[in-house]
């Protein structure tokens, strides 16, 4: 259908006999573009029943859309795996710049199975694939280091991608992340301990290719426009000016921002660990994905002394809400330094903050009723606030020397089922939240989300609709449905999603048509529906059920946003998007 | 880089960009932008066996792509290594044309008259990437 060659090569990697092959998928390009729809399907096609998320055959598929590199902010890489954390559908997405090295490389997905007989690398350049030998990094402890000593072996400088795990992937915590390009993740559901499984210790893409258009004045003219959209109306503004901080101090406001484990949804500090106060006082750069013109990456200085005479460090750290609410209110620290420190300690293992953070708070307070012992916890003394003992925990939880840190690294359900507290491990679909209490579209939305995650259908916006309007249950419901689809359309086509103001169908219609591909919008929303059921089947060929699907308490005894939320309304949501979704008899 | 590209070249890349932004020690450092400094006496021009680099009024060099033979003279005479080659072999080299300041957004690159109104020489001012 599309006109444009090479937008539906996909790369076949084994690394169990360290082959691999480029297979032209035209066939499932057609029907589902690229991104998250291909990767569904060609995770329907790879993954065999049966398999565990860390067995050898369980394959990584790494996806990008048609648009990738060829319009502006189209730089997302859909990773799809089965979750080692959850045990069931894994989806997470990371900017940077993979979706461009992988174009310009050739290739549209990355298809990745076996297990590597030693520790690997993999380096992709254009049509030039190598299985080379990463014994000598393996167990390095910093993963800003693992990008310093690839970029000097490998070429491209600039123009690259260098994904990479941390000692945590190694390790398999279960919510190891994947880094890439320094500043940005593979972050949730565990795709670095799936990495680790596979003894593949990083990616190296890069690739000089050029790519045809049918009409370059039609696609000059249409690429204008969006940009001119991007970057001279305020429709991304915030994104660049303070970065999702800024809403930290609006949810603290409307009692959204979950503080002390959800104790709360306020935060008495909120002010010192503000959007405001990171950028007036610590944000040194903001830096971009390949090809976005926006500029979101907020990078703060942290300097910190290591010696007595006068000897300083300073490290350069991305910051962002998620992290913020992660291991600052939700652990009850007061100092951006605090928070900067212990978001430092997270990056250099590569572990996902939103699940650490919310393991060390469901600790935290099991610690505070004493219901660990001190040769359990190795006499870390976990209270709110205290950064050097949360500092030690997280060097235990991916150390794992015991019984007690290894339940900690296989995240707060598999810890809470182990030693109690499930009233308080506060998880939504087995994955722990993000940083969010704003009412019953959050909570339903997490739970029916496919990935369990905010950005399946960005429930936490809905409920502060809500809040302004009033809004039935019907509605609710009606707008996760609307969002859960239409963000498979630009997951498929990897837009960020902080662009999703931008790409309004129409626009989407206009870029798609300068590359040769035909769509309406009804068939894009189809599509949206279409894609969402296919990974409804991937889950229940995990095991999943929203029928077995329970809430922590916590949930229904903490203020929200929209006040006290009713459990049994909750439910009541729940089932009425159930029908809406499969009809009366089917859930 | 894809403003570039896309302006004097049919396809969509990053490679065929006068402009090349960079990164010096990784992500975590500054960028740089590398790019043509319009010099007086350009040396590129000056080794230039075809003469399709031509010096130009005010600074930078004019080139007559039918004449380059793909030596690479020009891409060791250039000391900031501004010059790199298409898949043609032939050289791409800046024009001065200030389409990249255009879609550049954050006050990076800027585009400035040098001399009078009359000598219509442009520079693009883009030592370092904030």
């Amino acid at each position: 259908m599309s006109s444009v060659s090479g937008l539906a090569s996909v790369l076949y990697i084994n690394l169990t006999n360290e082959t691999s092959k480029v297979v032209n998928r035209q066939d499932l390009h057609d029907k589902y573009l690229g991104g998250t729809g291909v990767a569904t399907m060609l995770m329907h096609e790879e993954f065999k029943e049966g398999t565990d998320a860390l067995d050898p055959e369980s394959p990584i598929v790494l996806s990008i859309g048609p648009l990738s590199g060829i319009f502006p902010c189209c730089t997302k890489v859909v990773a799809m795996f089965r979750s080692p954390l959850t045990g069931e559908f894994g989806e997470s997405h990371a900017g940077g710049r993979l979706a461009m090295a992988m174009r310009f490389a050739g290739y549209s997905s990355i298809v990745i199975t076996g297990r590597a007989k030693r520790p690997v690398y993999l380096s992709i350049y254009n049509n030039d694939i190598r299985f080379k030998d990463a014994s000598s990094i393996w167990g390095l402890s910093s993963t800003t280091d693992i990008g310093k000593i690839l970029r000097n072996v490998e070429p491209s400088a600039g123009k690259r991608s260098i994904i990479r795990i941390g000692t945590a992937g190694e390790n398999r915590i279960r919510y190891a992340n994947v880094n890439v390009d320094t500043y940005r993740h593979f972050g949730r559901l565990g795709l670095g301990a799936v990495f680790g499984a596979k003894n593949l210790k990083a990616i190296v893409v890069s690739g000089d290719g050029e790519i045809e258009v049918p009409s370059k004045s039609a696609y000059s003219k249409i690429y204008k426009e969006i940009f001119t959209n991007i970057v001279e109306t305020d429709l991304m503004e915030k994104y660049h000016n303070l970065g999702t901080t800024e809403n930290i101090l609006p949810l603290n406001e409307l009692n959204g921002l979950p503080t002390r484990n959800l104790q709360q949804t306020f935060f008495e500090y909120a002010e010192m660990i503000s959007g405001e106060n990171f950028a007036d006082n610590y944000l040194i750069r903001k830096i971009s994905c390949a090809h976005c013109p926006i500029g979101c990456i907020h990078i703060a200085m942290l300097k910190t002394s290591f010696g007595p005479s006068h000897e300083y460090e300073v490290r350069h750290i991305s910051y962002d809400y998620e992290l913020v609410y992660a291991l600052g209110t939700n652990l009850g620290i007061l100092t951006p330094e605090g928070v900067l420190e212990l978001i430092d300690k997270c990056e250099q293992y590569g572990v996902d903050i939103i699940s650490i953070g919310v393991v060390l708070a469901w600790a935290t307070e099991m610690s505070m009723q004493k219901r660990f012992t001190t040769e359990e916890t190795k006499e870390v003394l976990l209270k709110w606030g205290d950064v050097k003992n949360y500092l030690r925990a997280i060097d235990l939880i991916v150390e794992s020397p015991n019984e007690f840190y290894s339940a900690l690294a296989k995240g707060v359900v598999f810890a809470s089922g182990k030693y109690g507290g499930e009233d308080f491990a506060i998880q939504a679909g087995g994955l722990e939240i993000p940083g969010y209490h704003t009412g019953v579209g959050n909570l339903v939305g997490l739970t029916v989300g496919v990935r369990h995650s905010h950005l399946d259908n960005g429930g936490y916006s809905v409920d502060q609709k809500a809040f302004k309007n009033n809004l039935s249950d019907e509605e609710i419901v009606d707008m996760l449905i609307f969002e859960d689809d239409i963000r498979g359309v630009l997951t498929s086509l990897t837009i960020c999603l902080f662009a999703r103001a931008i790409y309004t169908y129409d626009a989407i219609i206009e870029a798609l048509a300068t590359i040769g591909i035909e769509r309406s919008e009804e068939e894009l929303i189809e599509l949206g529906r279409d894609i969402f059921m296919k990974k409804y089947e991937l889950k229940r060929k995990f095991g999943f059920d929203l029928d077995d699907v329970t809430f922590p308490s916590r949930f229904f005894e903490t203020a929200s946003t929209n006040g006290m939320i009713d459990e049994a309304r909750v439910q009541n949501v729940l089932s009425m998007y159930k029908k809406k979704r499969w009809g009366a008899d089917r859930t | 880089m894809m403003a570039c590209a896309r302006t004097y070249y049919d396809t969509v890349s990053l490679k065929n960009s006068a402009i090349d932004i960079q990164t010096s020690g990784g992500i975590e450092s500054a960028y740089v932008a590398v790019v043509c400094h319009a010099c007086i006496e350009p040396p590129c021009a000056k080794v230039c066996p075809t003469g399709a680099l031509v010096k130009r009024k005010g600074g930078g060099v004019v080139f007559h792509k039918d004449l380059c033979t793909g030596c690479e003279q020009c891409v060791g005479a250039c000391l900031v290594g501004a010059i790199h080659m298409d898949r043609d072999a032939k050289a791409i080299v800046c024009k001065h044309c200030g389409i990249c300041t255009s879609f550049c957004p954050h006050d990076v690159l800027e585009m400035r008259k040098v001399g009078d109104a009359d000598d219509m020489h442009t520079k693009t001012s883009c030592e370092e990437v904030k």
